[in-house]
C-alpha cells in the first residue's frame, strides 16, 4: 500500500471540507472494495476521508411505511432490524448474504450503492424497490443512479447520505454466488409494490451492471407468481461471459434466480 | 503400546503453538538492518528483454541496490537444475533450456523476475520495483501443451526443438496393440487433468544473511527440505560451500509439494545479501504464490482399454501430453514419466500396458510435484476409464473393478512397480458397506421426487509412496537417494531429542514421531523432542514429501532406537547382573524378566553418561544414529465412493455422501491419519469440483486470485466416512504405507463419476464447475 492520510469526518459537511482540501481524496466507508484495491496498489489515493462515523449517516428509521437507512449503516444492522425484517424481509436477507461477518460488520449500503460494482448485491434492492438516493446535494431516482459498471450518478465530491424507499407488499432476494469470490454471479431482487407494479433489479449478470427487467416486471405485475417468470426472455446478448459462466449460463441464472426469489416472497 | 504408543489418538503436541499464534515461520525472523527485497516481475508471456533502466529506481528512498539477470550470472551464481534425468525413446537426454534465477535475455511466463530491488523497507522496493523500466519486445506466446507441440508454434528454449523436452514411453507398444486388436470391447477416453495452484496457507518466503566475519551464509526459508535446498544451493547455484551455509526452514505452513523445489527467490535473497552486505528478506504475497509458484497437473491424455468376452482387461495403452511451463523445475521432469506411468496398472491385473509421455515447455509457471504429483492423474485415467467401460459393457462399476483386481502377492506390473501387498477386495466392500451402495437406486428415486439428478461414482486407487531405494531411483535417472536419516540422543536424565531428516509442515511429526519413543520404552511424549529442519542441527535428510516421512522417515528412527535400546540393555544387563536377554523395557523401566530387579529408565541414562560402572570397554553415552534405505516403494490403497445431487437448473453439484476406506498399512496415530485423508479428500474435491488454474489468450493468469480461483472452503465439503483396513507393507519396520496423499489421489475420480452419472453425460472436465455441468446436462 503506497501511503495515504487517513482523516475521520464527523459531519457530512466536515466530510465534504475534507475532500475539497485533499489533492486527490477518496471517500471510504467499509472499505470493502478500496483498502484491497488499495493494499493491491492498484488506488492510490493521497487522503482516506471517513465516513463510517458521521452519526447523522448512521441507522434506520422508519416511518409509517417509509423506510430510510443511513449510507454508513453496515449490512449487519440491516441484516438484524427485526422493525425493518418485519415490513422488508428482501434487504434483510439481501444483507445477511453479502461476503461474510468480518464484511457484514465494516460494509456499509452506502458504500456498496456508491461503488456499483457489476457483482455486488444492494444496487438490485434498490433497483426493485424504486428506492431514492439522497446525497449531500440531491435525491437521486434509482432509475438515473446507477449509470453502468462502476458508474454512477454521483459527481466529485457528493456523499450519498442515505436510501429512502416504501416497504412493498413483498420482496426477496436470491443470489448464485460466485463459486470463487462468492459474490453474485446472478442476484435477483424482486419487490412486488404496494401500488401492484412489480419491480426486477438483477445483478451480476448484466455486461453494463445491474438493470431492471422490464419483462419479468410485466409478467409478475399480471401475474405475481414463479411460473410468470419462468417464460420471461433473458436476453444473453446483455450478459456477461467469463470463466465461471458464458452469457447463456448467467441469463439461465437470472431467470432460476427469479423463479426463486418470486417464490421465496410468496 | 501404553496410553501414548502406536494407535493412540495423541493430541498433536504443536497445535498449542500454532493455534496460539506463537508459531514461528520464516516471515517472522527478523535481523538487524535487514532489507527487503522485491521482484520485478514480467507482465508479458514471452518477450526479449532488450535493456533494463535503473536509474529512477535507483535513485527512491531506501534502494540499496537494483539488481539485473546479467549481474547474477556474472557473479557465478549458476543455472537452475532439474534433478531427475529423463531419455526419450530414442535414447537421447531430455532438452532443457537454461532457467536463470533473474532472467538475462528473455522472460517466459508472466511472473518471470526480470530484475530486483533491495530497500530497506517493503513499501521503498516495491515503490522503486514499479519504477524499473525494463524494455521489452514483445514476442509470440503459447500457452497450452498441444498447441506449443503444433508446427510453427512459438519457441521457448533454443535446447528444446518444437517445445518438445522429451518423447518418452514405457510398457510395450506392440504387445499392447496387439491385445487391444483381439479385444472384444475396447473404450476409448480423452481427458484433462486441470493444472491446479498448491496455495500453501503460508506463502513461500526467504530470509537471507551473509556474515562476513565468518565468510558464512545464513538462510531462512519455507522448505519441505533444508538439506536438500542447501545441497543444490551449494552444489549447482554456487552460491556457498556446504559447510558455510546453513539452512534453516522454521514453522512452515504447509507445502503440498510447492516447497519441494529451490526457487529463484531464495538465490536472489542469498546473493543480494552478499552483494550488497545487509540481510535480505523476502516474502511472497498471495499474488506473487499464484503467479510464481510451481503448479500441479496440467495433462492431456487420451486412452484405450480392452477387455476380454469376460470382462477382464487385456491392454491399455495411453498417450499423454504433459505441460511443464517455461522452465523445469526440480523434479518436474519426474512427474510424468515415473510418478504418473508406473502406477497405470491401478488395482487391476493388466498384462499389456502402454504409455508414451510427450513433455512440452509452454509459457506458463513452472509445473512440478503437487499433492500426489503424477499418481492423482494416473488414478484419474485409469479410474474414469473404467467407469466409462463399466457403463459401456452394462456392468456395475464396483463388479468390473471385482473381476480384475490383483489378487496375488507380491504382483509385477508391466510397468516397474512391484506391489508388495493388499486386499482390495476389503477395502471396497467396505466402502460399498459405509455408503449403502444397495440403496442407491431408491435414493436416487426419492431425489428424482424432490426434482434433484443423485449420481453414484467410485474409485479404487493405488499409489507408491514411500519414496524410494536409492538404487532404484537412480537407475530411472533420479539425481539424489531417497533414504532418510535419523539420530536418536538420550540425555542422562532420560529425555530424548530425535534429529530427523523429515521436515513436518503440518504432518504432525512432533507428535507420531514421539509416540515410537512412547511405543518403545513407555515414556509419555512429554519427554521428547523432535529436531528438524536446520541443517546445523540435523546432519542430513531428504525431507517430506511423496507420503514418505512414516515408511522411511520413522523406519530410520527405528532402527536408532533398535541401537540405543540395544545398548541400555546392555548397560542394565551389566548394572543388574542379568543376562542382557532377560532385560524389558516397559512404562519407563529397565526389567529383568521373570524378578523383581528392576532400574528407572532415567537410571540406566545416567549410568551411561557418568560412565562410572559400564560393561568393559563400553563407550559412554546414548546416541545413536541411522540411515534407512527402503527396500521398495510402499503401497497405499482403497475404495472411495461419492454421492451426489446435481441441481438442474443450475449446474450446482451437492456431494451428499463421501466416504473412504483406505488401506495405509500400520497406523501411529489414527486422528492424525484421519485429517490427512480430510485435508486429501478436500483437495481432490477442489480439483474435481472448484480449482483451475488459466491463462488466457493473452498469456495471463486470470485466476491469480482466490476472487477467481476456487479453494474448497468447509461448506464445500460434506462430513467424511472414514475407515481404514490395515495390511502391514512387509518393506519397513513397522509396516507403513503412508497416508498424506491418498485423499487428493482417489477422490476426483469418484466424484466425476458421480456427476457423470447423475447428469447422464460421460463428457465433463474438471473442475466440474456449475456452469459446465449444466453445459453438460443440456449437451
Amino acid at each position: 500500500m503506497h501511503n495515504t492520510s487517513y482523516h475521520r469526518a464527523s459531519s457530512v459537511d466536515d466530510a465534504a471540507a475534507m475532500m475539497a482540501k485533499a489533492e486527490d481524496g477518496k471517500f471510504v466507508s467499509g472499505g470493502q472494495t478500496l483498502i484491497p484495491t488499495m493494499k493491491q496498489r492498484l488506488a492510490a489515493p493521497s487522503d482516506l476521508i471517513d465516513l463510517r462515523h458521521i452519526a447523522a449517516m448512521k441507522g434506520i428509521s422508519i416511518n409509517g411505511n417509509q423506510v430510510t437507512i443511513g449510507a454508513a449503516t453496515t449490512h449487519a444492522e440491516v441484516a438484524s432490524s427485526k422493525e425493518l425484517r418485519a415490513i422488508c424481509p428482501g434487504i434483510c436477507n439481501l444483507a445477511g448474504h453479502i461476503g461474510d461477518p468480518a464484511v457484514r460488520h465494516m460494509g456499509t449500503i452506502g458504500g456498496s450503492i456508491a461503488n456499483n460494482d457489476p457483482a455486488a448485491d444492494y444496487p438490485s434492492a434498490m433497483m426493485a424497490l424504486n428506492a431514492q438516493i439522497m446525497t449531500n446535494k440531491r435525491t437521486i431516482d434509482t432509475d438515473d443512479f446507477f449509470t453502468g459498471m462502476f458508474e454512477t450518478a454521483l459527481e466529485d465530491g457528493e456523499i450519498i447520505t442515505a436510501v429512502s424507499f416504501a416497504a412493498p407488499a413483498k420482496s426477496a432476494y436470491a443470489k448464485f454466488p460466485n463459486p470463487a469470490s462468492r459474490y453474485a454471479m446472478a442476484g435477483v431482487f424482486v419487490a412486488k409494490l404496494k401500488n401492484g407494479m412489480a419491480r426486477v433489479g438483477v445483478t451480476g449478470a448484466g455486461a453494463s451492471g445491474v438493470f431492471r427487467h422490464e419483462g419479468m416486471e410485466k409478467a409478475l405485475t399480471d401475474n405475481w407468481s414463479a411460473d410468470a417468470v419462468a417464460n420471461a426472455k433473458v436476453d444473453e446478448g446483455m450478459m456477461l461471459s467469463d470463466i465461471h459462466g458464458d452469457s447463456a449460463y448467467r441469463a439461465n441464472l437470472v431467470k432460476v434466480m427469479a423463479k426463486r426469489a418470486v417464490a421465496a416472497a410468496g | 503400546m501404553g496410553m501414548e504408543g502406536i494407535g493412540a489418538r495423541v493430541l498433536r503436541k504443536e497445535d498449542q503453538r500454532f493455534i496460539t499464534g506463537k508459531g514461528r515461520y520464516t516471515d517472522d525472523f527478523k535481523m538487524a538492518g535487514m532489507h527487503y527485497a522485491a521482484f520485478v516481475r514480467s507482465p508479458h508471456a514471452h518477450a526479449k528483454i532488450k535493456g533494463i533502466d535503473k536509474s529512477a529506481a535507483e535513485a527512491m528512498p531506501g534502494v540499496v541496490a537494483v539488481l539485473d539477470g546479467k549481474q547474477l550470472t556474472g557473479d557465478g551464481i549458476g543455472n537452475l537444475i532439474c534433478g531427475w534425468m529423463i531419455h526419450s525413446k530414442d535414447g537421447s537426454p531430455m532438452n532443457m533450456g537454461a532457467w536463470s534465477a533473474i532472467a538475462t535475455e528473455k522472460v517466459r511466463y508472466v511472473g518471470d523476475a526480470a530484475a530486483v530491488v533491495i530497500a530497506d523497507s517493503l513499501a521503498n522496493a516495491r515503490s522503486a520495483a514499479e519504477a524499473v523500466a525494463v524494455d521489452y519486445e514483445v514476442l509470440p506466446h503459447v500457452v497450452d501443451a498441444v498447441s506449443a507441440l503444433k508446427s510453427g508454434a512459438p519457441q521457448l528454449h533454443p535446447e528444446a526443438k518444437n517445445n518438445m523436452i522429451y518423447d518418452w514411453e514405457i510398457g510395450e507398444a506392440a504387445a499392447t496393440d496387439a491385445a487391444l486388436a483381439k479385444s472384444a470391447h475396447v473404450t476409448e477416453i480423452e481427458i484433462y487433468n486441470n493444472r491446479l495452484v498448491p496455495n500453501p496457507m503460508e506463502p513461500r518466503a526467504a530470509l537471507a544473511n551473509y556474515d562476513v566475519a565468518e565468510d558464512h551464509f545464513t538462510l531462512y526459508t519455507t522448505s519441505q527440505n533444508p538439506h536438500v535446498a542447501r545441497l543444490v544451493l551449494s552444489a549447482f547455484y554456487q552460491v556457498a560451500p556446504e559447510h558455510k551455509l546453513r539452512v534453516i526452514a522454521p514453522d512452515v505452513g504447509g507445502g503440498f509439494g510447492s516447497k519441494i523445489y529451490i526457487y529463484p527467490e531464495e538465490i536472489v535473497c542469498l546473493w543480494a545479501s552478499k552483494r550488497t552486505g545487509v540481510p535480505v528478506k523476502w516474502t511472497a504475497d498471495r499474488t506473487e504464490a499464484f503467479l510464481a509458484d510451481a503448479h500441479g497437473r496440467d495433462h492431456v491424455t487420451k486412452a484405450r482399454i480392452g477387455f476380454d468376452k469376460d470382462h477382464k482387461i487385456t491392454g491399455f495403452k495411453v498417450d499423454t501430453i504433459a505441460n511443464i511451463g517455461a522452465y523445469m523445475s526440480l523434479f518436474s521432469s519426474s512427474v510424468p514419466t515415473y510418478l504418473y506411468a508406473t502406477l497405470l496398472s491401478g488395482q487391476y491385473n493388466i498384462a499389456n500396458i502402454h504409455c508414451n509421455v510427450r513433455t512440452v515447455y509452454t509459457n506458463t509457471a513452472p509445473v512440478d510435484a503437487y499433492r500426489g504429483a503424477g499418481r492423482p492423474e494416473a488414478t484419474f485415467l485409469v479410474e474414469r476409464i473404467m467407469e466409462t467401460a463399466a457403463r459401456e459393457l452394462g456392468l456395475d462399476p464396483a463388479e468390473l473393478r471385482r473381476k480384475n483386481f490383483i489378487r496375488s502377492f507380491p504382483h509385477q506390473t508391466p510397468v516397474i512397480m512391484a506391489y508388495d501387498a493388499g486386499d482390495y477386495d476389503t477395502t471396497l466392500d467396505a466402502a460399498l458397506k459405509a455408503a449403502d451402495y444397495a440403496g442407491f437406486s431408491a435414493r436416487r428415486a426419492e431425489a428424482e421426487k424432490r426434482g434433484k439428478k443423485r449420481g453414484i461414482g467410485l474409485s479404487c486407487y493405488i499409489e507408491a509412496c514411500g519414496i524410494a531405494p536409492s538404487a532404484a531411483v537412480g537407475s530411472l535417472g533420479a539425481g539424489v537417494g531417497l533414504w532418510e536419516s535419523a539420530e536418536v540422543r538420550v540425555n542422562p536424565v532420560g529425555t530424548i531429542e530425535i534429529l530427523t531428516g523429515s521436515h513436518s509442515h503440518g504432518q504432525g511429526h512432533e507428535t507420531t514421531f514421539a509416540q515410537l519413543i512412547s511405543d518403545r520404552f513407555g515414556l509419555p511424549t512429554a519427554n521428547v523432542q523432535i529436531v528438524h529442519g536446520d541443517t546445523d542441527k540435523v546432519q542430513f535428510g531428504m525431507g517430506t514429501y511423496g507420503s514418505r516421512s512414516g515408511a522411511v522417515g520413522m523406519s530410520a528412527i527405528v532402527k536408532a532406537l533398535d541401537k540405543v535400546e540395544a545398548k541400555a540393555k546392555k548397560i542394565a544387563a551389566h548394572l543388574m547382573e542379568a543376562d542382557e536377554g532377560d532385560i524389558v523395557i516397559e512404562n519407563g523401566e529397565v526389567k529383568v524378566a521373570g524378578t523383581d530387579k528392576k532400574l528407572g529408565w532415567h537410571e540406566v541414562c545416567l549410568a551411561a553418561y557418568t560412565g562410572h560402572n559400564l560393561p568393559a570397554g563400553m563407550e559412554p553415552g546414548l546416541k545413536e544414529g541411522a540411515f534407512y534405505d527402503p527396500t521398495n516403494f510402499t503401497f497405499p490403497a482403497g475404495a472411495y465412493v461419492c454421492e451426489v445431487e446435481v441441481d438442474p437448473e443450475t449446474g450446482v453439484t451437492q456431494i451428499v455422501q463421501f466416504v473412504a476406506a483406505d488401506d495405509f498399512g500400520k497406523i501411529i496415530n489414527p486422528m492424525i491419519v484421519e485429517g490427512q485423508v480430510h485435508g486429501g479428500i478436500a483437495q481432490g474435491i477442489g480439483q474435481a469440483l472448484l480449482e483451475g488454474a488459466i491463462y488466457n489468450a493473452d498469456g495471463q493468469l486470470i485466476t491469480a486470485s482466490f476472487m477467481d480461483y476456487t479453494m474448497p472452503r468447509a461448506d464445500d465439503l460434506p462430513s467424511f466416512k472414514l475407515s481404514t483396513h490395515e495390511t502391514l507393507c512387509p518393506g519397513n519396520p513397522l509396516g507403513i504405507k503412508g497416508c498424506g496423499e491418498a485423499g487428493a489421489i482417489g477422490s476426483p475420480p469418484a466424484l466425476i463419476n458421480a456427476i457423470t452419472d447423475a447428469i447422464g453425460n460421460n463428457n465433463l472436465t474438471m473442475p466440474a464447475s456449475p456452469s459446465r455441468v449444466w453445459a453438460a446436462m443440456k449437451a
